[in-house]
């Protein structure tokens, strides 16, 4: 399978002087659904940027279907759809003349232009606001509108920066209905997010990436493999005055009634409900702390996803 | 290389902008213009007699054609590339395989076409005060089209620079007005005393200004050719200059 997305050896120093990316190297298999998740601040957007020619790099190389941003630029960006995370449209344009302009961008007729977004603004749900200046169409409908314009060209590889930030839960679960969709008709995509739970549900692979440095690159499957341990948190059905001293388990109390419980492989819930009983504890129900590639994530970068170092 | 579905689509959206927004782009020149033909040329113009063999209100009109056109044009592009800036929908054409002389023609055409409308504005306005004979169409042509795509050009270099609207209102307040004025508008510059006469030959736009009388009255300060020289060397320069800072992605990238 050829490469959608390969990058080598990609830095970028700031005038600022601020390092935000160490060297990065990753590849992005054709077909593939790929998250890059890091924390803010990490040097997702900076790699964003370098891809879809908003940032310039200071070295390495970036190549898109094969095509170097370097000598092949106009060829890489024509395969190339970017979502970025900050609405940039002109707010006194029609949401249709949005979409159109942008396919005339990418070199598509006037005519054709139109047909492909009236499809794309059908497919988003916009069709009936395509004469609303974008202005007055709500952030919901503008994070649409961006991935309308974002296909209207037909690319081969979508990115797409952040694209539910913001966003309700009920778009949000038909924006990841309408990706995987996307995704099985062959589209690329590439997306960064802090939602987690986002990751573990859309994507095939995954890397982190943090303080300008990739931590890891690998299939979110396997990535969840390595997880050798979770927190957990139990409501118990008493008052409890301390934490339980219990063999085995670190417990800590974090309100009278409830308990956060280290469990490491291969200990299991059934011990651990068996170590409670015989202190005479009684559980009356228990969730995860973080979900597991939120946990993976914390022990690999040492910061919560959502935190700015 | 031009991407020419790109550039007609640049140039689309430009026009739409300019007529979209007529009270602020057609409607303003106009109505400034009706009122120089009125208090200059009929009211104290009538009081002036005649200039190189043509009334007043005559003689002024070509100067205020091209002070309209040199004004819109820079007008123009530095608002719509800025106001592109600073909405960061810039980025819409920076993603595209959109390469730099297309983005570099498709604002700047965009200029001149506001320019020729407004131009041709100002004309129609001129022509209900005042008879308005053309001498040399195709000069007259050419060096407004020249100086049009030239101010665009100079406009679109603000653009790249601006960080602030105050940025891009600078330029046009503080140099272009007192240049065009100054330029042989409203005079002769054979009526300026010989040491002003001296300075005023520094003025760029009195050539342009030269040129566009020339095409239109039959009469010039300086010879039409030098403005037609001037306007294309100058046009080449800031071209280029353009396009380096596209390629360079100044003010664009980080």
């Amino acid at each position: 399978m050829s490469q959608a997305l390969t990058i080598e050896n990609l830095v970028k120093v700031y005038q600022s002087g601020k390092t935000a990316l160490k060297g990065i190297n990753l590849s992005i298999a054709e077909g593939d659904f790929f998250a890059l998740l890091g924390p803010n601040g990490a040097g997702k957007s900076t790699l964003i940027g370098i891809v879809s020619s908003l940032v310039t790099k200071t070295s390495g190389s970036v190549r898109v279907f094969g095509h170097s941003i370097d000598d092949d630029i106009l060829k890489a960006k024509q395969l190339i759809g970017i979502v970025p995370q900050e609405f940039n449209f002109n707010i006194f344009n029609k949401a249709i003349d949005v979409v159109v302009t942008q396919a005339g961008y990418y070199g598509v007729p006037y005519r054709q232009a139109k047909e492909q977004a009236e499809d794309c603004l059908q497919q988003l749900g916009l069709w009936e606001k395509r004469n609303d200046v974008v202005r007055a169409l709500s952030g919901g409908m503008k994070r649409r509108l961006m991935i309308a314009r974002s296909l209207v060209h037909k690319p081969k590889l979508l990115i797409l920066d952040e694209p539910t930030a913001g966003v309700d839960i009920e778009l949000r679960r038909s924006l990841w209905v309408y990706l995987e969709k996307l995704n099985e008709q062959g589209l690329t995509i590439l997306l960064t997010t802090h939602y987690l739970e986002e990751v573990e549900i859309l994507c095939e692979n995954v890397a982190i990436i943090d303080n300008g440095e990739i931590l890891v690159e690998k299939s979110v499957h396997s990535l969840l493999g390595d997880l050798t341990g979770e927190t957990l948190i139990l409501n118990v059905d008493s008052i409890l005055p301390e934490a339980p001293k219990l063999e085995h388990f670190a417990c800590r109390l974090i309100s009278p009634d409830s308990l956060e419980v280290d469990l490491i492989e291969p200990q299991t819930v059934n011990d651990l409900f068996q170590a409670l009983d015989a202190a005479g504890i009684r559980i009356l129900s228990l969730r995860n702390k973080f979900n597991r590639l939120e946990e993976l994530f914390i022990r690999l970068t040492g910061h919560t996803v959502e935190d700015t170092p | 290389m031009i991407n020419w579905v790109a550039l007609k689509t640049i140039v689309r959206k430009e026009c739409i902008r300019i007529f979209r927004i007529w009270p602020q782009t057609l409607l303003p020149p106009a109505i400034t213009m009706s009122l120089y033909f009125v208090i200059f040329g009929h009211v104290i113009g009538s009081r002036i007699g005649l200039v190189d063999g043509y009334n007043y209100i005559q003689f002024i009109a070509p100067g205020l054609v091209m002070m309209t056109v040199i004004l819109n044009a820079y007008a123009n592009v530095s608002a719509s590339f800025f106001s592109a800036k600073f909405t960061h929908s810039v980025q819409e054409l920076m993603v595209a395989p959109v390469s730099e002389w297309t983005i570099l023609l498709g604002y700047t055409l965009g200029g001149v076409i506001r320019a020729l409308v407004v131009g041709a504005v100002v004309l129609l306005v001129a022509s209900f005060f005042t008879h308005v004979p053309i001498h040399h169409f195709f000069s007259m042509l050419a060096i407004l089209l020249i100086s049009a795509w030239l101010f665009a050009l100079a406009g679109f270099f603000n653009a790249l620079f601006a960080n602030t609207f105050d940025d891009i209102s600078i330029v046009p307040n503080f140099v272009l007005t007192p240049l065009t004025y100054l330029g042989g508008v409203f005079y002769s510059i054979q009526a300026l005393p010989p040491a002003w006469r001296v300075v005023a030959h520094f003025n760029p736009v009195l050539y342009l200004m030269s040129g566009f009388r020339y095409g239109m009255l039959g009469v010039a300060d300086v010879s039409p050719w030098i403005g037609l020289f001037i306007s294309i060397a100058a046009s080449i320069f800031f071209a280029v200059l353009c396009y380096v800072l596209l390629k360079r992605g100044k003010g664009l990238r980080t």
